[in-house]
C-alpha cells in the first residue's frame, strides 16, 4: 500500500515532534551542566551557555564520590544484567518450546507479577536479605535487581524464542545435531539479539534504580549513583542546579553508550521479538 | 509521600527480624555520623570539624556518612527498624517526633553538658523535648526575611524596615502596592509548602492555630491572629495584583530569576537563600535582607531547627555526646553556621562577630534570632495528615483565589479536627 505524500509528512512530523519530546529533557540537562550559577538564575534562558564552563563538574566531583558510586552502580547492573540473563534464557526456552501446563502456569506468574509494586516486594526481600546476612552488600543488591527483572525479561525472552522457527531446529536435529548442538549452533545466534536485548533492559533497571539502593545500602562507599545524586538536594528541595546537573549528565553517559553500541542489534532483536514466523 | 507511607509499612514488619548493634571496631571506638550537610561549604566545613576530632581523638573514631534532606526520613526509618542506623543522626526537629516515640533515639537529658544545656535558650530545647526526653540537640536555624532588591525600593521612596522599626502586615501590602505594576510585581510568594510558611509567619499576627485543651487534646481553631498572614497574602494576589499570582506554586530557588530581572521586587525566603542568591546574581544587582513584616505580636516567628542526634542503638553513647560538645563549640558552631548560611541557636555562636556584619545581611538575620520559636505544629500529633490532606489544598485554593476565607476557616477547622480526632483518641 503506498503513502500519500501529505501522510508521510504527518508522520515524519509525529516522529520529529517525539523525538523531541524526548531529547529536550536531555538536551536541557546538558545545557545546564555547563552554565555558571549565574546563568541558572536568568529569567531568559539560552539553549547555549554564554559562558560555559566546567566548574560544575568540579565541584560535583569534589563534593562527592562520583568515581566510585558510578563504578558500584556499573558492578550492580553488568551482574544483574548477566545473572537476569543467564537464568531467564533457559527459562524462557522452556517455556516457549514446551507448553505443558506447567509452562502456561508460568507465564500467568510472570504477568501477574507485574501487576505488584516494588514496595511490597521489599519487605520480604529486605527480611530475606537481613536473614542471609545480604544487608549493606552489593551481592545483596544484585539479587533484589535479579529478583526485581527477572519476570520482564522471561516473558520478552520467551517471545524472541518463540519468533525463532521451531522447523529449524528440527532441521538441525534431522541432519544429525544433537540437543547441544542445536541450541549452540541454531538457536543461539538466533536468539543473540533478543538476549542483547534483555540483558541491556536489566542493565538499565538496575543503573537507574533508587529505592532499594537507598534501603539496602548503608556504607557511604558501597552507595550507587542514583543515591549520590539526591546528596546535591538541600532542604526544602532546594537543589544545588549545577552540579547536580552535571553529575547526572555523566550518569546518563552508560546508558547512551550502550545504546550506541548495541542499537544495531537491538533494532533486529525488538523485530525478531514482536514478527511471528 | 507515597514513599514515606510505604516506608512506614516496611519498618512495622521489620520490628519483626530484630535489630543488630553497630559500635566497636578491634577494641577502638567507630562511630558513625551521618551529615545533611549539602552545600559546598557546609559539607567543607563539617568534614573538616570530623578530621580535627579525630586527629585529637585516635581512640574514638568518626566515620563521616553523607545523607541527604530528600530521603531522610524515609531512609533513617528503615535504618532504625533493620538495626543499621547510624550513631550521630542530622536532621531537623519537626521531622523527630515519630524517631523519638518510636524510641530510636536516645534521650539526651543527663548526657548532655551543662555548658550546652545552658548556652541554647529553653524554646530550642522545646522543639526536641517529646514526653519527658529530650532528643536531639537544636544547632542551627532559620528566620524567613524578605529578600529585596535594594534599587526597586530605593527608587519607590518606601520607609525600608529594620528589624527595629519592622513594617506591619497592613504596610507591607500598602508597600507591595506602590511597588508594582507595568508587569512587574510587588512581591512574588513561593508557597510551594504554603503550610508551614504561612503558620510560622502567623505567630508574629498572635495566630497559634493549634490550641490544647485542659485534656491535652488538640484542637485546630482559625481566629483573628491567624486570618491576618493568609488574607494579607489572598489580597495580595488577587485584590491588589501586587503578588506574582504564578510563583504560588513555587519553591524559593525558582523565584531568583524574577527578583534578579527586576520582576519581583521583594521574595519572602527563608535566611540560607541568601547563598544561592550571593552566587547566582548577576553583577550589579543590589541586594538586601529586610526582617518579615510585623504584627501584634512583633517579629515573632516559627521556627524547625536542624538538629543532632544519637541513636538509642548506639553502644557509646557517652562518646557520642563527646563529640556533639565537641562538634557544637561555639567556634565551630560558627563555622557551621556561616558554611550553611543560618543561625545558630547557641547564644554564644550567636554573638560572634561573623554573624553580625552588614554584608549578606548577617546582622539582620541575627537580630532577628531573639523573635524565633518553637514551629506551632511541631508536637501536634497528626500534623503531617493534617497539613497533606487538609491544609495545603485549602491554603491554596484559597491563595489562588478559589475559595473564600470561610471556606478556608471551614475546612481548616472542620476537616482538620475530624483528622487530628483519629490520632487522639
Amino acid at each position: 500500500m503506498r503513502t500519500s505524500a501529505a501522510a508521510r509528512a504527518g508522520q515524519y512530523a509525529a516522529l520529529l515532534a517525539y523525538l523531541v519530546f524526548l531529547a529536550f529533557p536531555f538536551l536541557w540537562l546538558v545545557s545546564t551542566a555547563f552554565k555558571p550559577p549565574a546563568e541558572l538564575a536568568a529569567l531568559h534562558p539560552t539553549w547555549i551557555p554564554r559562558d560555559p564552563t566546567l566548574a560544575n563538574f568540579r565541584q560535583a566531583f569534589g563534593e562527592q564520590p562520583l568515581l566510585r558510586a558510578a563504578l558500584n552502580s556499573l558492578l550492580a547492573a553488568l551482574a544483574a544484567a548477566v545473572v537476569a540473563v543467564v537464568v531467564a534464557t533457559p527459562t524462557a526456552y522452556v517455556t516457549a518450546r514446551h507448553r505443558t501446563a506447567l509452562a502456561k502456569a508460568a507465564a500467568g506468574w510472570v504477568v501477574v507479577s507485574q501487576a505488584f509494586p516494588f514496595v511490597l516486594l521489599i519487605v520480604p526481600l529486605f527480611l530475606v536479605l537481613k536473614n542471609l546476612r545480604l544487608i549493606d552488600s552489593l551481592p545483596g543488591l544484585v539479587l533484589v535487581y535479579v529478583v526485581w527483572t527477572l519476570p520482564f525479561a522471561l516473558w520478552m525472552l520467551t517471545g524472541y524464542v518463540r519468533a525463532v522457527p521451531a522447523e529449524l531446529e528440527e532441521a538441525a536435529a534431522v541432519d544429525g545435531a544433537g540437543r547441544l548442538r542445536i541450541l549452540l549452533s541454531v538457536t543461539g545466534p538466533l536468539l543473540a539479539p533478543g538476549i542483547v536485548a534483555t540483558a541491556l533492559f536489566a542493565f538499565v533497571t538496575a543503573w537507574n534504580e533508587f529505592f532499594f539502593a537507598l534501603v539496602l545500602l548503608k556504607s557511604p562507599e558501597k552507595q550507587t549513583l542514583p543515591v549520590i545524586l539526591t546528596h546535591f538536594i538541600g532542604a526544602e528541595g532546594v537543589a544545588d542546579l549545577g552540579p547536580l546537573a552535571a553529575a547526572a549528565f555523566l550518569a546518563t553517559l552508560p546508558s547512551l553508550v550502550v545504546f550506541a553500541i548495541i542499537q544495531r542489534r537491538i533494532t533486529g532483536g525488538m523485530l525478531a521479538g514482536a514478527v511471528k514466523s | 509521600m507515597r514513599t514515606r507511607i510505604l516506608a512506614a509499612a516496611l519498618a512495622v514488619v521489620l520490628l519483626l527480624a530484630g535489630c543488630s548493634s553497630g559500635g566497636g571496631d578491634d577494641g577502638r571506638i567507630v562511630l558513625r555520623f551521618q551529615s545533611l550537610a549539602w552545600q559546598d561549604e557546609s559539607v567543607a566545613a563539617t568534614r573538616e570539624l570530623v578530621e580535627e576530632w579525630n586527629a585529637r581523638h585516635p581512640d574514638v573514631r568518626v566515620e563521616y556518612v553523607q545523607g541527604s534532606w530528600d530521603s531522610v526520613h524515609d531512609q533513617l526509618l528503615t535504618s532504625f527498624e533493620g538495626g543499621e542506623a547510624p550513631d550521630i543522626v542530622h536532621d531537623a526537629a519537626d521531622d523527630l517526633a515519630d524517631f523519638a516515640y518510636g524510641g530510636h533515639l536516645a534521650d539526651l537529658t543527663h548526657l548532655l553538658p551543662e555548658r550546652l544545656r545552658s548556652d541554647i535558650p529553653p524554646g530550642s530545647w522545646e522543639t526536641v523535648t517529646f514526653g519527658d526526653g529530650l532528643y536531639g540537640v537544636p544547632f542551627l536555624q532559620e528566620p524567613r526575611v524578605l529578600v529585596a532588591d535594594a534599587n526597586r525600593l530605593k527608587e519607590s521612596g518606601v520607609r525600608v524596615p529594620t528589624p527595629e522599626h519592622p513594617w506591619t502586615w497592613e504596610e507591607f501590602r500598602q508597600v507591595t502596592k506602590r511597588l508594582s505594576g507595568g508587569g512587574r510585581y510587588g512581591v512574588a510568594w513561593p508557597l510551594r509548602d504554603p503550610v508551614s510558611a504561612t503558620l510560622n509567619l502567623s505567630l508574629s499576627a498572635g495566630g497559634q492555630l493549634f490550641h490544647r485543651g485542659p485534656d491535652g487534646k488538640v484542637t485546630v481553631r482559625f481566629e483573628e491572629g491567624d486570618e491576618v498572614v493568609p488574607r494579607t497574602v489572598h489580597e495580595q494576589v488577587n485584590t491588589d495584583r501586587s503578588a506574582s499570582p504564578t510563583t504560588l506554586g513555587s519553591g524559593g530557588s525558582d523565584t531568583l530569576p524574577g527578583l534578579f530581572a527586576g520582576k519581583y521586587a521583594m521574595v519572602p525566603l527563608g535566611f540560607s537563600y541568601r547563598q544561592q542568591i550571593a552566587q547566582q546574581a548577576p553583577e550589579g544587582f543590589d541586594w538586601q535582607v529586610l526582617p518579615a513584616p510585623a504584627g501584634a505580636d512583633g517579629l515573632t516567628q516559627g521556627v524547625s531547627p536542624q538538629t543532632l542526634s544519637v541513636a538509642e542503638d548506639c553502644p557509646h553513647k557517652k562518646e557520642a555526646v563527646a563529640f556533639l560538645d565537641f562538634l557544637l563549640q561555639p567556634e565551630n558552631t560558627v563555622r557551621l553556621a556561616l558554611g550553611d548560611w543560618m543561625l545558630p541557636t547557641g547564644r554564644r555562636a550567636l554573638a560572634d562577630p561573623a554573624l553580625h556584619t552588614a554584608e549578606h545581611g548577617w546582622a539582620t538575620g541575627t537580630a532577628l534570632a531573639g523573635h524565633l520559636r518553637p514551629a506551632p505544629a511541631q508536637t501536634v500529633r497528626g500534623y503531617p495528615e493534617w497539613k497533606d490532606k487538609v491544609a495545603t489544598p485549602a491554603l491554596q485554593e484559597y491563595y489562588s483565589g478559589a475559595i473564600g476565607l470561610a471556606e478556608l476557616r471551614e475546612r481548616l477547622e472542620k476537616d482538620g479536627n475530624l483528622v487530628l480526632a483519629r490520632y487522639q483518641r
